[in-house]
């Protein structure tokens, strides 16, 4: 493959063209047509890059491709090493893709610093894609950490009325939950000298960490809490409404469709990959977590006046079935978490968008002050049902794969557990369908409503990306899990030898 | 080498080599001087920017001195100094930090209407006092170099003589400070006593010997209580926010980092050369004191200046966490933490300084409402600082946050090293207080910000500089600190005893 010569600089580009355009931005001058144009642009390039990593990616190989590996510092043992497998490499395309659509959401609606808000975006983007193609835990912890201030300034500066609540408590959750894992991250490098991710799970794996058996589990909570305050798994979550609700639309978008994702990537990288055994003991508690997000937060969703607090919800809810999927420790289980993860992205943040939409017309989220907008806004009702229903998991979207998936892995696993999460599917109909009905059906109750106007060009330009990807992820899954299913079969393979050792004895 | 020629080394008068071991010293005296005999020479005018001139050429020649003292490393003037890695890198750390405070301090005096020739010509010679105390290894030349830069330093904390609560701060800081020196020098009798020398090597080897007599454990105890005054740990610290509060803005920034850094220079001699290993539960109870008090107190604090004298007072903490560790990961952690420490806290210092105007008016957290807007520069410089301090990826306070820690993981301080991470995530959220009125809230009443001159600037920029030098590439200076604490400890045990006597907590 001689095109591929791009290969062993492409995480680099990937995650660094963002932050490099987020620079170049802060030398222009402030004439907002010409920084969103920029801004559209980068994103639009960095989004092209990152198509390279699917197309050159080879397929049914097991272990990390397109890696680098630098030392950055020598005391401690600092690597730049990044790399992705199947598991990575989507959640990589999947910022890649939402960043370019947030731009175009925020055209209009971001008119205050208009400068800094597509630097801090840009900044974000780099930040998350670190977090995902990083192998170094040291790597790894400063991307983690490096996405909490853009993120916390998107929502504290562009946000709404309790902003600045909403902020700090986001900044302060994260943080507090993440100084555990880089207690745990420190424990690791004192024993094992190395950062590397490869490295320490294949010490492990072999026993040679000194120590390690008496401290395992309290290094599985060091990173599960860091985790879980990030998914947000029940108890959690209470950081997630308030921060979905006060932030601008396109900080919805990527909290709801990437940094969430962060958590569970973790989960299944690092909990998974580094301690499969403290995993395996510990799946049936955060088992029942998860189902108790899932039933929660679907059933807080219900009851939600505000829509956008619905949405946020929601993932509550979405959330519980990847982690669900995670920890049931099976092939099909662990597919569906994947694919849910980018499922949950492309459609929730389709969602966002359309509420933020809304909101830029009618400066309110309450459902109450909607009804009946299928006749003033035929399109944008058209597009908002594609999305509901890709929510919802009507078969032949991409919903429906993921979650038939876990529910059949949770299912292998223990039956109660499929039986539960099953009436999840029926919960999330059940929300967002009368959502829909109560905005969108019906006659205009609010004469205000009549002449709002339907989708902009920039606005169909966001939302129609999400509707397109959620068709073509549910006819054709393939695509995504060609590549996911390897990933997800040597991820398990540790786990599975633990199962089998521990029915052994 | 150094110690194979002590035996020879008895001459009745001074080499020339001696001279050039204490050539900053000399140096920077006489450049004082020349300050002090200038003063009522000059007019008001021309002479204030002469002086600090004068002043900022003597830190340059200093620096230059230091060079050529690194040249001629060894024992001078009958083994009371000694010039090793160790002594330079604090030398070094002192008089750059001096520089700052001359650049970042003249346009302050201006504004306060401060004659003030005695006070560079004072800065000058509390940092031969600090310098000094950095390459001494004779306890008596210690206490004097305590008293020279410690009597400066209370001058300096009077200098806004108009102001009640200046002299309040000074006379606060003179009595409890002449208080704590009492015990320091208390200690060094009882040590002399213990062991029939105040030669630090000379103790560290007679310990080293048999078992630790009870009044050497004493004697270092003491020594404890007055270094813990100078450095601010808990429970020494009642007086540093209210010194803090009434000492003009540079000078704290000055107070806070440069006697601190010499204090803690000493601190390291006497922890790790004398090592009296029993004693390691009286550092590992101070350090998560002073974390604990430190970030709580400072979470309620409304003044910004009393805010960072207590994330001051909680910094200390986290340094004397190292000095729990093992000596040379520990001792190279903690030298790490005072440069890293001493260029954002100096920074931070300047910018508040600029901003607290004539009469230090503008000093609350309601004063820096708005300041994003109405001054973006000087509000991310203050930004860059106090994500630093937050220890954040990318800037040095992360890096000395993670080396400090890494080191106390090492050396199974674990209880200690999850004090320590809780209270880094608590302490993130005053610092952000700070960012949040900066740029979430908007300005509710008139804040003269004046435009940032041209030797503010230079001090402001040097400090984001080494901040963010540090934050990227650790590397150089860490190898550096690891080298000279490798020198600064050969002759102490190995890592054992300290860790397995910690490894019971």
């Amino acid at each position: 493959m001689n095109t591929d010569n791009l290969s062993p600089i492409i995480l680099t580009l990937v995650t660094f063209a963002p932050l490099a355009g987020g620079l170049l931005l802060m030398l222009l001058p402030r004439r907002d047509r010409d920084i969103r144009i920029f801004a559209l642009v980068i994103t639009l390039l960095t989004f092209v890059l990152s198509l390279h990593l699917p197309v050159y990616f080879h397929r049914g190989q097991t272990g990390f491709q397109y890696g680098v590996d630098k030392q950055w510092v020598s005391t401690p043992n600092i690597h730049y090493h990044m790399g992705v497998d199947g598991i990575s490499l989507w959640l990589v395309v999947l910022t890649t893709f939402l960043t370019p659509l947030c731009v175009l959401i925020s055209w209009k609606s971001i008119h205050e610093r208009v400068k800094e808000f597509f630097i801090l975006l840009l900044i974000l983007e780099t930040a998350l894609i670190g977090v995902f193609t990083s192998l170094d835990l040291f790597l790894f912890y400063f991307f983690w950490e490096a996405t909490l201030i853009p993120m916390a300034l998107l929502i504290g500066i562009f946000g709404h009325e309790r902003k600045v609540y909403a902020a700090v408590k986001f900044f302060m959750y994260t943080m507090i939950g993440s100084v555990f894992m880089l207690a745990a991250i420190l424990w690791l490098y004192a024993h094992t000298g190395s950062f590397d991710f490869v490295m320490i799970r294949d010490a492990i794996a072999s026993g040679a960490v000194p120590k390690f058996p008496a401290a395992a589990q309290w290094l599985f909570l060091g990173f599960f809490l860091a985790f879980a305050v990030k998914v947000p798994l029940f108890p959690f979550h209470t950081w997630l409404p308030d921060a979905h609700v006060e932030a601008p639309t396109a900080g919805s978008v990527l909290l709801a469709g990437v940094l969430l994702k962060m958590g569970t990537y973790g989960l299944l990288r690092f909990n998974l990959g580094l301690f499969p055994e403290q995993s395996r003991q510990n799946a049936w508690w955060v088992m029942i977590l998860a189902l108790v997000g899932i039933i929660y937060g679907a059933l807080v969703a219900m009851v939600q006046p505000n829509m956008k607090k619905l949405i946020a919800y929601s993932s509550v809810s979405h959330l519980g079935f990847v982690v669900l999927g995670i920890f049931s420790f099976t092939q099909a289980g662990l597919n569906g978490a994947l694919f849910v993860m980018l499922a949950h992205g492309i459609s929730t943040g389709g969602l966002f968008m359309l509420a933020g939409i809304l909101h830029e017309r009618r400066h309110t989220y309450e459902i109450s002050e909607f009804g009946g907008l299928a006749s003033p806004m035929p399109v944008y009702a058209a597009s908002y049902l594609v999305i509901v229903l890709a929510s919802v998991g009507l078969p032949l979207l991409n919903g429906f794969i993921g979650e038939f998936l876990v529910l059949s892995g949770a299912f292998q696993d223990k039956a109660v557990y499929g039986i539960l999460g099953a009436t999840g599917i029926i919960w999330s109909a059940v929300y967002l369908l009368w959502m829909y009905q109560r905005v969108f059906y019906g006659k205009v109750t609010h004469a205000v409503n009549n002449s709002l106007r339907d989708l902009s060009e920039f606005e169909k330009w966001a939302v129609w990306p999400c509707a397109a990807a959620a068709l073509v992820m549910g006819v054709a899954p393939i695509i995504w899990l060609g590549a996911i299913d390897p990933a997800v079969q040597a991820a398990l393979t540790p786990a599975v030898r633990v199962a089998s050792r521990m029915v052994g004895q | 080498m150094i110690m194979s020629a002590i035996p020879a080394y008895s001459p009745t008068l001074p080499l020339s080599a001696d001279y050039v071991r204490i050539l900053p010293e000399i140096v920077l005296s006489v450049f004082g001087m020349i300050v002090m005999v200038l003063e009522p020479l000059l007019d008001e005018e021309t002479g204030q920017k002469l002086l600090a001139l004068i002043a900022l050429v003597g830190t340059a020649v200093g620096l230059g001195a230091t060079w050529l003292m690194a040249q001629s490393p060894g024992l001078a003037f009958w083994n009371m100094v000694k010039v090793d890695g160790f002594s330079v890198f604090f030398h070094v750390l002192v008089i750059a930090i001096a520089a700052v405070v001359i650049l970042s301090s003249y346009e302050y005096m201006a504004v306060q209407r401060i004659r003030a020739g005695e006070y560079y010509a004072l800065i000058l010679f509390g940092v031969v006092g600090m310098a000094l105390m950095s390459s001494a290894i004779e306890l008596v030349l210690i206490f004097i170099a305590l008293e020279i830069s410690s009597i400066s330093s209370y001058v300096l904390a009077g200098f806004r003589r108009h102001e009640a609560a200046s002299a309040e701060s000074s006379l606060k800081y003179f009595l409890l400070g002449s208080f704590a020196t009492a015990f320091f020098l208390y200690g060094v009798a009882l040590m002399f006593g213990a062991t029939g020398s105040t030669n630090i090597d000379q103790i560290g080897r007679s310990l080293q010997a048999g078992p630790i007599p009870l009044l050497a454990s004493v004697a270092v105890a003491l020594m404890f209580v007055g270094l813990g005054f100078k450095v601010a740990a808990a429970p020494f610290h009642i007086w540093t926010p209210d010194v803090y509060e009434g000492a003009p803005a540079p000078v704290v920034g000055f107070m806070s980092t440069a006697p601190k850094a010499a204090a803690f220079a000493v601190l390291l001699r006497v922890v790790f050369v004398i090592n009296v290993h029993d004693l390691v539960w009286v550092i590992w109870v101070s350090a998560a004191l002073s974390m604990t008090l430190g970030n709580v107190a400072a979470l309620v604090q409304n003044n910004v200046k009393r805010l960072l004298a207590y994330s001051s007072i909680a910094h200390a903490g986290y340094l004397l966490v190292a000095f729990a560790a093992a000596p040379v990961l520990g001792a190279s952690a903690a030298m790490f933490y005072t440069a890293a420490y001493a260029t954002m806290n100096l920074g931070a210092f300047a910018v508040v300084s600029h901003f607290a105007n004539a009469g230090e008016r503008y000093v609350t957290l309601e004063d820096y409402e708005g300041l994003g807007r109405s001054s973006p520069l000087l509000a991310a410089t203050l930004t860059i600082f106090l994500l630093s301090l937050i220890g954040i990826p990318m800037t040095g306070g992360f890096f000395a946050k993670f080396y400090v820690f890494s080191a106390a993981v090492k050396a199974d301080l674990i209880w200690l090293t999850i004090i320590g991470v809780l209270n880094s995530g608590v302490g993130a959220y005053y610092y952000l207080r700070i960012i949040v009125m900066m740029y979430m809230r908007e300005s509710r009443k008139e804040v003269p910000v004046t435009p940032v001159p041209f030797a503010l600037g230079l001090a402001l920029a040097a400090c984001i500089v080494a901040t963010l030098y540090f934050g990227v590439f650790p590397g150089r200076v860490l190898q550096n600190a690891q080298d000279s604490a490798g020198q600064l400890v050969e002759h102490a045990p190995p890592e054992t005893p300290v860790s397995r006597l910690v490894s019971a907590f």
